[in-house]
């Protein structure tokens, strides 16, 4: 599944790297923790998090994630989007919570 | 050549739009006048080992002359028509090309008429200016790829020769990189340049997130916890070797810090999703061997190595 197909089926708003979207979506991780996601996520996740601080872009790259969404409708600051620019990572917002957005990836089939 | 469509485009079919006629067509073109003799015809193309000639009247194209034309000539009781002028044995309805036109276009001519040549048409002055055959087509297409192909290359290439092209018995590459103590803002970024480096260099993906995760956790580690240290990568073409130093408190216990969930970071860096006390046993996982050196108040010294896959 794409990161567009996910868009289609559930309210998410892309804040940056609105021409990466055609990116495969290998599953789903989800957590605050850096090493954490450093240690389990794998090539491919999309991440949710409630993170906004611009490591999560350093993060997302050393594991080749395809995307970050933010969950709790919380906002990314300026760096993040500058960064996530730079390295290619598409940042997604969401009204709803880590657990919800978690659920409903996991209905829809990101698994 | 049959223009098959895939769903996704390949490199080839990309060019076919991307090339454009002039590119690839000959622009010496071998021509006859209408007065020209069949004769003529059988010399041009046994000495130049070609199959047809366009024939102009000034600079204006007026027909074409190919080899089946003159083996109808040779067919004929008394081979009468070989001293025939070309004007009254050719096609006078010549298919043509633009020269701004882009293969893709002739490809799909080639393919609907047969014809084994298009002449070749300036479109503004109208005058002929080359040919173009299927043969032209396929090595100006090869000439392309190759170009593409070195362009890419070159500069992975250039880089990860510099292991061999300087004359030695073994070269090391060493890349010095500053970390500051407390600035969360810039956290990460040396081991993205490092990261970035690794990819030029040309080691492998697998190589390069293994290295990139373990650095990324060493530069936290003297983010959060000391007022600056320093990153050294030593390169070898083989594995990624990789020290860092710096002027913080020590590790008190260090067989305690490679403990998962062992943390002393305070609350506030936690909040920011650091010190979950999985920096360490993370960068053991990922790398092949790692040793941690530390002494209270004098700093810590960690150094682990990436084999490269």
């Amino acid at each position: 599944m794409k990161i567009k197909d996910i868009l289609k089926k559930l309210d998410l708003q892309v804040i940056s790297g609105h021409e990466l979207l055609d990116r495969e979506v290998s599953g789903g991780y989800a957590g605050d923790l850096l090493s954490d996601v450093l240690a389990n996520a794998i090539k491919g996740n999309i991440w949710i998090t409630a993170q906004i601080h611009q490591n999560i872009i350093a993060v997302a790259s050393s594991k080749e994630l395809s995307g970050i969404i933010i969950a709790n409708n919380r906002k990314p600051e300026k760096e993040t989007l500058e960064k996530s620019k730079e390295e290619n990572i598409p940042v997604i917002t969401s009204n709803m919570l880590t657990y919800e957005i978690s659920g409903r990836l996991y209905e829809i089939g990101v698994r | 050549m049959k223009t098959v469509v895939h769903k996704a485009p390949s490199k080839t079919q990309e060019l076919t739009y991307e090339l454009k006629v002039k590119q690839v067509m000959r622009k010496k073109v071998i021509t006859l006048k209408p007065d020209s003799t069949m004769n003529e015809v059988r010399r041009i193309l046994r000495d130049n080992k070609i199959s047809g000639i366009p024939v102009v009247d000034g600079t204006r194209l007026v027909g074409i002359v190919t080899i089946e034309d003159l083996l109808i000539c040779l067919h004929e009781p008394e081979i009468k028509g070989i001293d025939e002028k070309v004007k009254n044995r050719m096609t006078k309805d010549v298919a043509t090309v633009y020269s701004d036109e882009p293969i893709v276009r002739v490809v799909g001519k080639f393919d609907k008429t047969g014809y084994g040549r298009f002449p070749v048409i300036d479109r503004a002055k109208k005058k002929l200016v080359g040919i173009i055959t299927k043969g032209d087509i396929i090595e100006g297409l090869l000439k392309k790829l190759e170009t593409d192909y070195h362009k890419e290359e070159n500069y992975t290439y250039s880089v990860s020769e510099i292991f061999k092209d300087l004359n030695s018995n073994g070269c090391i590459l060493t890349l010095i990189y500053k970390i500051k103590g407390g600035d969360f803002k810039k956290a990460g970024e040396q081991t993205s340049k490092l990261r970035k480096n690794l990819l030029k260099l040309g080691f492998s993906p697998e190589t390069i997130r293994k290295v990139a995760i373990s650095a990324f956790e060493a530069e936290m580690n003297i983010v959060i916890y000391t007022p600056e240290g320093e990153l050294i990568a030593k390169i070898y073409p083989d594995k990624i070797v990789i020290n860092t130093t710096d002027m913080g408190p020590g590790i008190p216990d260090v067989e305690e810090a490679m403990r998962p969930g062992y943390s002393t970071a305070p609350d506030w860096v936690r909040e920011l999703g650091f010190g979950a006390g999985m920096g360490l046993p993370n960068i053991k996982n990922y790398t092949d061997e790692m040793t941690l050196e530390s002494e209270a108040n004098k700093g810590t010294n960690l150094s682990f190595v990436v084999y490269a896959h």
